[in-house]
């Protein structure tokens, strides 16, 4: 959700039993204009908070003029200091791969992994218990990148690709339709095509170069990874996401207010399609 | 306009004679392709030819003949002729145009074509004059700056920058000097090249923005809107709103615009009112409203008589809020409301939100109840003689099949479910989709169901009749799932500050019996509270106040070996250690 438009983003994603106590929402839109302007960005996200068991992660993400570029993510622990994140890499992913369970809060935390590695002693080959060491940080860091790659979204229309190639803010978007909103074909992953360069020509013929240069939800695996309302007597469309529960996306139909929170315990939910 | 130019067209053919004809028809046949696309084909495609040839031409133009104007004027005239009248005095399907649009710079290849063979000179200072002719009119009939660049660069590039009016003017000296020399008449004006022009020029601008005005106000045939009306909607649109870098968004104004015309006809016959969802839930809730005003006179009333069942969701609410957990406020209030209906139309000695349940297409709202003395004992019969039939049934099998033998295998026994106002069943609990919508009442819940709903793991769905499909087959719909897990969330997580309640003293002379003992509370009137330190820094200063559900389905022990009474005995010793767990 955007940075500026918070207190009215949190009141209508509050549908999930999901918000800030009124200290936090007061040190957040204080703290995050002076993360803008630090910074340099030309947008600020707050993305959401990733419950640990001792203390909480807040997370926000500063978005640069190109809004599909990478993204720079910062946590707080007490919602005024904020700390970058390092990029998340693949070798983080495979690495953070094997820790599980909720996440402390403590960033300095070291979860220690025993791995049986296979040692090559001259001609005999024994294996050996390795401790692997790994930092909740990192582990914070690849958590926030999968979900932001899998389940971060935003409506089509919101955001156009200009000739030069670059992905700006849609000024004119003025929110979808009721009939449009309760499709998921109408939401696009907040992210660099993946899925689209699959497609054929046919599939293709009826995009919008402009508007239609994202994944659409619609084709997401498992289907039904998406729980779609109408809330507030039809005044509002909220997406939770079921794979990464804990993510809401709301947006009121034929205004500009829409975006997405995290607030949860980090964890995939990797029994869906036994509770679909 | 038209009249002046009308007569300066005339003067212009008194003047010019045979050539004003010639000058008409150039500038029908240059006119005759307003559109940018065409006419820059056409010039692309002339421009390369007609710039050697007009250099060529000039060591060549003393040598041209008499005979060749009337070939010019056969050539350049004639051929592109037929397809211009047609278009313009009929409005052929945009597809026909188009590709009569395409056709017609063939008919002029032609003519350069031709005339190169024929080898005359003098028919390329006629081809270039229009050529030259044509830029001026593209200056107005064509909007975009692009279409001009474009159409205005190839001429001075080609004929070279600067030189080109000299040359021209030196050309048509030549030319008249040398072809009226036998006629004679009026190349008095001619012989002023510059001034001649100058003249001409806006009688064929105005021509030329007439045929261009035509052209965009040509209907389609599709959608029945011309580009004129489009455009000048579009500037309007444009400049009402003002919006910032319009270049940026022109397409999504123009799409704006377009879409704008597909708004709902007005039909006479009838005016028939969307009743969109929306609207259906407000006017729900409106009674939720009016009901709180209507009731308000009342309520002070009722305050005096009896307490009041209804609990303050909003004071908790702000207190969930201050933890950052919770339902936005008017939700809550929304809630808090039709919790107001509920006591209402119940007879409810105390009532509790409980929660919200997230579903995949609707969620539900929990309330907990507690009903006064006069509770619905109806349904509690017809489950007693649903029971009675299913023994029916199961003798009737077991005479039918006397003969046969019979499987060993006997079902254990069903755990009897609890009486209500006991145990996992001591409260009632309401549900609704959505503040103002009616609430559901949920059966009481039975010890299988709660067995098996710890070994599922499902999402609900919203609907309360919709079946639960799982490994361990749930005995019930969703209706019953969403009791079971109301009832193990409550007997897990529903705790209160240590000394909050207490046994009520009556219990604690039945007390010898172990098992109902335990089952009710009270608050303590003499509970003084505890620091919120205390409540923080460590877990013994909370306790749970619900009952703990047994492996078996229940909170109170049920026996189902009740045989024997010596195994009973055991049991009791075992029962005795049970509720430790």
């Amino acid at each position: 959700m955007d940075s500026e438009s918070l207190l009215l983003s949190l009141e209508l994603a509050s549908g999930s039993g999901q918000g800030l106590s009124p200290d936090r929402r007061a040190s957040l839109l204080t703290s995050l204009m002076l993360v803008k302007r630090d910074y340099r960005y030309d947008r600020v996200l707050f993305w959401g908070r990733v419950l640990g068991l001792v203390a909480d992660y807040y997370i926000a993400q500063g978005l640069s003029e190109d809004q599909l570029a990478p993204r720079k993510t910062l946590y707080s622990l007490n919602c005024m200091e904020w700390s970058l994140l390092p990029p998340a890499t693949e070798e983080m992913l495979l690495q953070t791969s094997v820790v599980s369970g909720r996440f402390l809060g403590d960033p300095s935390h070291e979860y220690e992994h025993t791995e049986l590695q296979k040692v090559n002693d001259g001609d005999k080959v024994f294996e050996e218990e390795v401790v692997i060491q790994i930092k909740e940080e990192t582990r914070l860091v690849s958590i926030i990148d999968q979900i932001d790659k899998a389940v971060a979204i935003i409506p089509r229309g919101a955001l156009f690709k200009t000739p030069f190639g670059t992905t700006h803010v849609n000024r004119t978007f003025e929110g979808l339709s009721l009939s449009e909103a309760k499709k998921l074909s109408s939401y696009f992953h907040f992210k660099e095509a993946v899925e689209l360069k699959n497609k054929t020509l046919l599939e293709k013929a009826d995009l919008d170069p402009s508007l239609d240069f994202m994944d659409s939800l619609e084709h997401d695996i498992p289907k039904g990874s998406w729980s779609i309302q109408m809330e507030r007597s039809n005044a509002l469309v909220v997406l939770r996401s079921l794979l990464w529960p804990g993510l809401t996306f709301y947006h009121a139909p034929c205004t500009k207010n829409y975006g997405y929170i995290y607030v949860g315990t980090g964890e995939k939910n990797i029994d869906l399609p036994f509770m679909l | 306009m038209e009249d002046s130019t009308s007569q300066k067209q005339e003067e212009e053919n008194q003047e010019t004679g045979e050539t004003g004809g010639t000058w008409l028809e150039m500038t029908a046949a240059s006119s005759q392709d307003p559109e940018p696309k065409s006419s820059e084909q056409v010039e692309s495609e002339q421009g390369p030819e007609t710039g050697p040839q007009t250099r060529s031409s000039l060591p060549w133009s003393p040598q041209s003949r008499a005979s060749t104007p009337m070939d010019d004027l056969t050539a350049s005239g004639a051929s592109p002729a037929p397809a211009p009248p047609q278009e313009l005095c009929s409005s052929p399907p945009p597809l026909d145009l188009a590709r009569r649009d395409l056709a017609t710079p063939w008919p002029l290849d032609k003519t350069t074509t031709v005339i190169l063979e024929a080898g005359t000179p003098h028919s390329d200072h006629l081809e270039q004059a229009p050529d030259k002719e044509e830029s001026p009119p593209h200056q107005t009939s064509q909007l975009e700056g692009k279409g001009f660049q474009q159409s205005q660069q190839p001429n001075p590039h080609l004929h070279g920058p600067g030189h080109v009016s000299y040359k021209k003017s030196k050309q048509k000296e030549l030319r008249f000097d040398i072809f009226w020399e036998e006629d004679s008449s009026s190349n008095y004006d001619l012989d002023q090249a510059e001034p001649e022009v100058s003249d001409a020029a806006p009688s064929m601008l105005e021509i030329a923005v007439q045929n261009a005005k035509a052209y965009l106000l040509k209907t389609s045939s599709k959608s029945g809107l011309n580009l004129y009306d489009h455009l000048s909607n579009m500037l309007t649109k444009i400049l009402d709103e003002r919006p910032e870098n319009a270049v940026e968004i022109i397409e999504n104004i123009s799409q704006d615009v377009k879409m704008a015309h597909f708004c709902k006809k007005l039909d006479t016959l009838q005016n028939e009112n969307e009743m969109l969802p929306t609207y259906e839930i407000a006017e729900k809730q409106k009674a939720l409203f009016l009901q709180g005003n209507l009731e308000g006179a009342d309520q002070d009333l009722e305050d005096e008589i009896a307490e009041n069942p209804l609990p303050n969701v909003m004071e908790s609410a702000f207190y969930f809020e201050q933890a950052g957990v919770g339902l936005g406020t008017d939700e809550t209030y929304r809630i808090f409301l039709a919790l107001k209906q509920l006591t209402d139309t119940h007879p409810i000695h105390r009532c509790r939100f409980w929660g919200k349940i997230l579903g995949l297409e609707m969620n539900y709202i929990v309330a907990e109840v507690e009903f006064r003395e006069g509770e619905d004992e109806e349904e509690v019969e017809e489950e007693d003689v649903a029971e009675e039939k299913d023994n029916g049934e199961s003798e009737a099998d077991e005479e039918e099949e006397h003969e046969l033998p019979k499987s060993f295998y006997k079902v254990p026994q069903a755990v009897p479910k609890e009486e209500s106002r006991t145990g996992a069943n001591k409260y009632v609990y309401f549900v609704c989709n959505e503040p103002g919508r009616p609430w559901i009442k949920l059966p009481s819940v039975t010890p299988i169901q709660i067995v098996i709903a710890r070994k599922i793991k499902k999402f609900f769905t919203g609907r309360l009749d919709a079946p639960v499909i799982s490994y361990p087959p749930f005995p019930g719909n969703e209706t019953n799932y969403l009791r079971a897990q109301i009832a193990r969330i409550s007997a897990g997580t529903h705790v209160s500050p240590l000394g909050f309640y207490q046994f009520g003293e009556e219990e604690g002379e039945e007390e010898e019996e172990v098992e109902s003992g335990r089952q009710s509370f009270e608050e303590n009137p003499d509970f003084e509270g505890i620091p919120v330190t205390d409540l923080v820094e460590s877990l013994s200063n909370w306790v749970h106040h619900v009952q703990h559900i047994l492996p078996q389905g229940r909170c109170n022990w049920f026996n189902p070996i009740q045989k024997n009474e010596e195994e009973e005995e055991e049991e009791e010793e075992e029962k005795g250690e049970e509720p430790d767990y």
